[in-house]
């Protein structure tokens, strides 16, 4: 509902309508990218860089092409996809970064950036639960941050990632599974 | 403690249901102003000082988005964000072309095209500031000539509120707009800044006021048969034993005059 009047003010008025856009959607790009990234300052940046990016996409597109958009899962892909490309800016990889091929991908690189203090985390438990989370390979890791920590739909997702439903589906119950048994068994390693 | 949070994590929706918890994160404060500065959509500002003494000027890439008076820069900051939602800086370094216009502009030195920045306004309010921008400097027209140019007739009560809510007073002479029966009326700036505006401008207040009281209207020329506002600049030509005066738009057309053409206190229909 929101969206649609969102689209028509971006049609109407590009500016006025993409300040709007920012308010309705920063808070939500900004906690996926400090997920995606596992820091809060390269979160923020990869956050705005895709809000940067969609103004200027928005402003070479015709207005009937923005009005029949779907806002949301298209920002998201926006943001997902800045942060696949600075990641392959970073570092001129061996691990393949594309979804869905991705081996042990993105996941196992966060660890080394992911230092205790970079977390906006307060308590313990939302520590862990992101070290195991930076554990996860990206193939599942986007999933499961898009299903159940951003609350997208299947259908969204399916149109943002480019996979089927069932695809998602499945890789996210397996990506939940797997973020269990990796917070079960960085407690017993913290325990020790 | 330890086993506290893994019999916490125990079941499968408990473990969802704080990973959603922990999916919300609020973005700073200055995320929207970080962004809408890398677009260049953010604003700055600068003093200029007016014939109602110094006023904060906000523009940004589009234009000139706002003119307030307030006490000092805190008070600007502050009353430019609770009515445009995001912040503003002041400018690192003085825009000092737009300084310059917005000057001479003020003082009528010259007349400068300038761009506004109206995003904020409905298309009627946006439509009412933009006729409003012909009034020229000196004159003054009523709320209602406001209305009708812009094929609402009726509208004229909104134009009062779409004035009163110009973001850019002063540069936007919304001071030029009078009541129809020729009383100053009401100011987004106050009534006496709007009666020091005029002056400044080379109107009289007292002598519209006067006129208002008198119910004279339109000034009308017995030589050329043409009737104007007062303050129209033909109107300033009218030699006084040529000067008719009129009550109404009715009283001048039975008398077999026609509406000026420059400051079309009719319809020219």
């Amino acid at each position: 509902m929101e969206e649609k009047t969102l689209a028509e003010e971006l049609t109407k008025n590009l500016d006025r309508g993409f300040e709007k856009m920012v308010r309705t959607y920063q808070d939500r790009m900004y906690s996926f990218a400090i997920r995606l990234t596992g820091h809060v300052q390269d979160g923020e940046d990869v956050a705005q860089e895709g809000f940067v990016r969609a103004y200027r996409a928005l402003k070479s597109y015709p207005g009937e092409r923005i009005s029949s958009m779907d806002l949301k899962p298209w920002l998201y892909r926006i943001v997902l996809n800045v942060f696949r490309n600075r990641r392959r800016g970073y570092r001129p990889t061996i691990l393949p970064l594309n979804e869905g091929k991705a081996g042990p991908g993105l996941g196992a690189r966060e660890d080394a950036s992911l230092s205790p203090q970079s977390l906006l985390e307060v308590s313990e438990g939302q520590k862990q639960l992101a070290k195991a989370l930076a554990s996860l390979p990206g193939k599942y890791r986007v999933p499961v941050i898009l299903r159940h920590m951003e609350g997208l739909s299947y259908g969204e997702m399916s149109e943002m990632i480019g996979q089927p439903a069932g695809t998602l589906k499945s890789n996210v119950h397996r990506g939940l599974r797997m973020l269990r048994e990796a917070w079960v068994r960085q407690t017993k390693e913290d325990e020790r | 403690m330890k086993q506290d949070k893994q019999y916490f994590f125990g079941k499968s929706r408990d473990f969802v249901a704080e990973l959603r918890r922990w999916g919300k994160t609020k973005a700073p404060t200055n995320f929207l102003s970080a962004v809408l500065r890398r677009v260049g959509l953010e604003d700055i500002y600068f003093r200029v000082d007016t014939p109602i003494g110094q006023v904060f000027v906000a523009s940004n890439s589009k234009g000139i988005s706002a003119v307030m008076r307030s006490r000092n820069a805190a008070a600007f900051e502050r009353s430019f964000r609770e009515r445009f939602g995001r912040s503003i800086h002041p400018a690192d370094e003085p825009p000092k072309k737009l300084i310059r216009d917005v000057a001479e502009q003020l003082g009528g030195l010259k007349r400068r095209k300038m761009n506004f920045d109206l995003n904020s306004l409905s298309d009627f309010e946006s439509a009412v500031l933009h006729k409003t921008l012909e009034i020229p400097r000196g004159e003054v027209r009523p709320y209602a000539w406001i209305a009708r140019e812009i094929g609402r007739p009726k509208a004229v009560r909104a134009v009062g509120t779409a004035l009163s809510r110009n973001p850019v007073p002063l540069l936007i002479p919304c001071h030029r707009v009078v009541r129809s029966d020729g009383k100053v009326g009401n100011y987004a700036l106050g009534r006496e800044a709007k009666r020091a505006v005029l002056e400044a401008e080379g109107v009289d207040p007292d002598r519209l006021e006067s006129l208002a009281e008198a119910g004279t209207r339109f000034y009308g020329s017995d030589t050329t048969q043409i009737f104007c506002y007062p303050t129209c600049h033909q109107a300033q030509r009218i030699s006084n034993e040529h000067q008719v005066l009129f009550k109404s738009e009715q009283e001048a057309l039975q008398s077999g005059y026609r509406p000026c053409k420059i400051c079309r206190p009719a319809s020219a229909s």
